[in-house]
């Protein structure tokens, strides 16, 4: 288990206070201006050197992302945005860091801004987690009352102001691009890329658009060195990460931990495990919604990282670990996982405004029985169809659950949805439309 | 995508008081100089709050009037997103969560509670009563599932009877105390925290 002093969210549970004073006390905003002294370039490598992934799913290294920033302040100003949209079905973690550690938070966002030449920063917090954005308003206002933030902020000569932006209920605006749409006021429609927000952003300006997790960890990192972080978790996958475990466990808990800690130690050590047991586990989905389940047999040595979930046909996407046991059915939990990518898709591309409905409306049938043979396999023809075939990755993410249903649960399906189509080929019809579902052996 | 309509009985006039005004104008004032229409979610979501959790059509003409824009652009953004009511919802609204992790926690449950006090239907807002329900996606507070949302507080480690009490404030118009129904100001583990022992014993 990673050591209390190596966490870097020490008030994840709300036990030191969130205000200002406290935060001090445990190393917020303490030699800010230092930091910044030492300039661009080593902040930047020293991120580099940590190999911070960003923490929002895509896991895009953060110091390679900052360094696309154009060098050079052009006639365009460049912009910093913070993505709180966190509406990943699995994950809570940004609504902690929001309520109970602004302060780290807006630190990072000064020394990101800093580090890219922004002086506007745009935090994106999901219309629905208003309370917690008021507190982060407050501790806003007091960072400027205090003279961190505005003009000479924290005095490093650098002036930032940081300004929220409230979402309205899409999950798509969590997408880079979706967000800075949203941010335009225009629906949350995402745009093709490239060109990427680091040259054509926000206003057309160039743009960063970094997870609230990942700029809070910025300045501990820069305290304590690149290499501490390297130090921690495993190659290219290294540091601490909030994981958020839910679902059937006895004490589901949002807890920072090492990268690459076994998923059985996270289950029963800190969540007080899965209820009913370890054997009545049937399932984890690791990483939100959109990442593909795994089956028990794998959990018992899965590693929690990028690329060991990689490895298992999955992914670590946002660390929102959902546990599903025995007593749950699992074709109806991916069925109402499809339907809400079903109710999310933003409907600009056509495979997956159609496809994420086709998917809900087969699952649906075949957690009542009511699918026809066929189905199973048109269904798994129907998520390649909307892979790969979408502007953004929202055509992935909603395909992918699907596709680790049917890759680790099709014999649960066939078993339940047993009969033949009703069209036997020899009936010759020849106006059906629905030519596929032939019988081609009849 | 969800659909959503306009109610069919729409109020003649609109008009900021003087406080959202206010408040709109400082929205405003966050953006640079030209980009206005930035602050239309934020003012969709004033008139919202002023007109009692709804918002009609002539807010929204309203709206692209201050911000100089189209009024189909604001109509678009308003269709849009899905926290923005286009037809009366009551004074208290009240939202479901009931994606997996909710859902895998007893979510329906509270569905149930909300069927039994307030409206067979979703989105059904009952002569005499102050409130309706609906079915939403997740709400991003996974480890204390099941919960819900009413206006902008979060009821969490809810179950049914905790709901139908809640419920029951909500028809005498209280308003019940927000947050964890099982005591848990965080989500710490509820048993058996094995992290930062030091500085919850401090």
């Amino acid at each position: 288990m990673l050591k209390d002093q190596d966490r870097i969210f020490q008030n994840l549970y709300n036990d030191l206070g969130s205000d200002l004073t406290s935060s001090q006390k445990r190393g917020d905003w303490v030699n800010t201006k230092e930091i910044t002294n030492k300039g661009r370039d080593w902040i930047i490598n020293e991120i580099k050197e940590s190999q911070l992934r960003g923490r929002g799913g895509a896991g895009f290294p953060t110091g390679l992302k900052w360094s696309f920033a154009p060098k050079e302040v052009g006639p365009r100003p460049h912009y910093l945005v913070i993505n709180g949209d966190e509406s990943e079905p699995g994950t809570c973690k940004d609504r902690d860091i929001l309520r109970f550690e602004p302060h780290k938070l807006i630190e990072g966002c000064l020394i990101a801004s800093y580090a890219i030449q922004a002086h506007v920063c745009y935090i994106y917090i999901r219309g629905e987690y208003f309370v917690d954005g008021q507190k982060l308003q407050a501790a806003i206002d007091e960072a400027y009352e205090k003279k961190l933030i505005g003009k000479n902020a924290a005095g490093t000569g650098w002036d930032l102001d940081i300004y929220i932006h409230y979402g309205a209920g899409a999950y798509i605006c969590g997408e880079e691009t979706a967000l800075l749409e949203s941010i335009e006021g225009n629906k949350g429609q995402p745009r093709l890329k490239p060109p990427f927000p680091a040259l054509v952003g926000l206003y057309g300006c160039p743009t960063i658009i970094n997870n609230v997790e990942t700029i809070a960890v910025v300045p501990t990192i820069l305290r304590r060195g690149g290499k501490w972080f390297a130090s921690l978790g495993r190659e290219k996958n290294t540091g601490t990460k909030i994981f958020c475990i839910s679902g059937n466990v006895n004490n589901p808990c949002n807890v920072e931990e090492e990268m690459n800690i076994p998923l059985k130690e996270l289950i029963e050590v800190h969540a007080g495990g899965v209820i009913g047991g370890w054997d009545n586990l049937q399932a984890v989905i690791p990483g939100g919604s959109s990442m593909p389940l795994i089956p028990k047999d794998k959990c018992e040595t899965l590693t929690m990282d990028f690329d060991s979930l990689v490895a298992e046909k999955s992914g670590l996407g946002t660390a929102g670990v959902v546990v599903i046991n025995k007593d749950q059915d699992i074709i109806k939990c991916m069925a109402r996982i499809a339907r809400f990518y079903k109710h999310e898709s933003c409907g600009q591309c056509t495979p997956c405004r159609e496809g994420s409905g086709w998917m809900w409306r087969m699952l649906e049938r075949m957690a009542k029985g009511e699918a026809s043979k066929d189905e199973i396999e048109m269904l798994g023809d129907v998520t390649k169809q909307i892979e790969g075939h979408t502007i953004c990755a929202f055509g992935e993410g909603s395909s992918w659950p699907v596709q680790g249903l049917l890759r680790h649960f099709k014999d649960e399906i066939k078993k339940r949805n047993n009969f033949d189509p009703i069209v036997k080929e020899t009936q010759n019809i020849p106006y059906l439309v629905d030519q596929h579902l032939l019988d081609k052996n009849a | 995508m969800s659909l959503k309509r306009p109610a069919k009985e729409q109020p003649e006039n609109f008009e900021f008081n003087s406080s959202s005004l206010k408040a709109a104008n400082e929205i405003i004032s966050k953006y640079p100089k030209g980009k206005q229409q930035s602050a239309v979610m934020a003012l969709l979501y004033i008139a919202q709050k002023q007109n009692n959790n709804w918002i009609p059509l002539v807010a929204m003409k309203y709206i692209a009037k201050i911000l100089d824009m189209p009024y189909i652009k604001v109509y678009e953004v308003a269709t849009f997103y899905s926290m923005y009511n286009l037809s009366p919802v009551g004074k208290y609204f009240i939202q479901v969560c009931t994606t997996t992790p909710c859902m895998i926690r007893g979510a329906g449950k509270l569905v149930e509670a909300c069927k039994e006090k307030i409206s067979d239907n979703e989105s059904e807002l009952l002569p005499g009563k102050n409130c309706s329900w609906m079915e939403v996606e997740c709400l991003g507070a996974c480890v204390t599932a099941p919960m819900m949302q009413i206006n902008d507080d979060y009821y969490e480690d809810l179950d049914k009877e905790k709901t139908l009490e809640i419920l029951d404030k909500i028809l005498k118009d209280e308003t019940p105390k927000p947050g964890s129904y099982r005591g848990r100001i965080n989500n710490e583990p509820e048993n058996g925290r094995k992290t930062l022992m030091e500085l919850k014993n401090a």
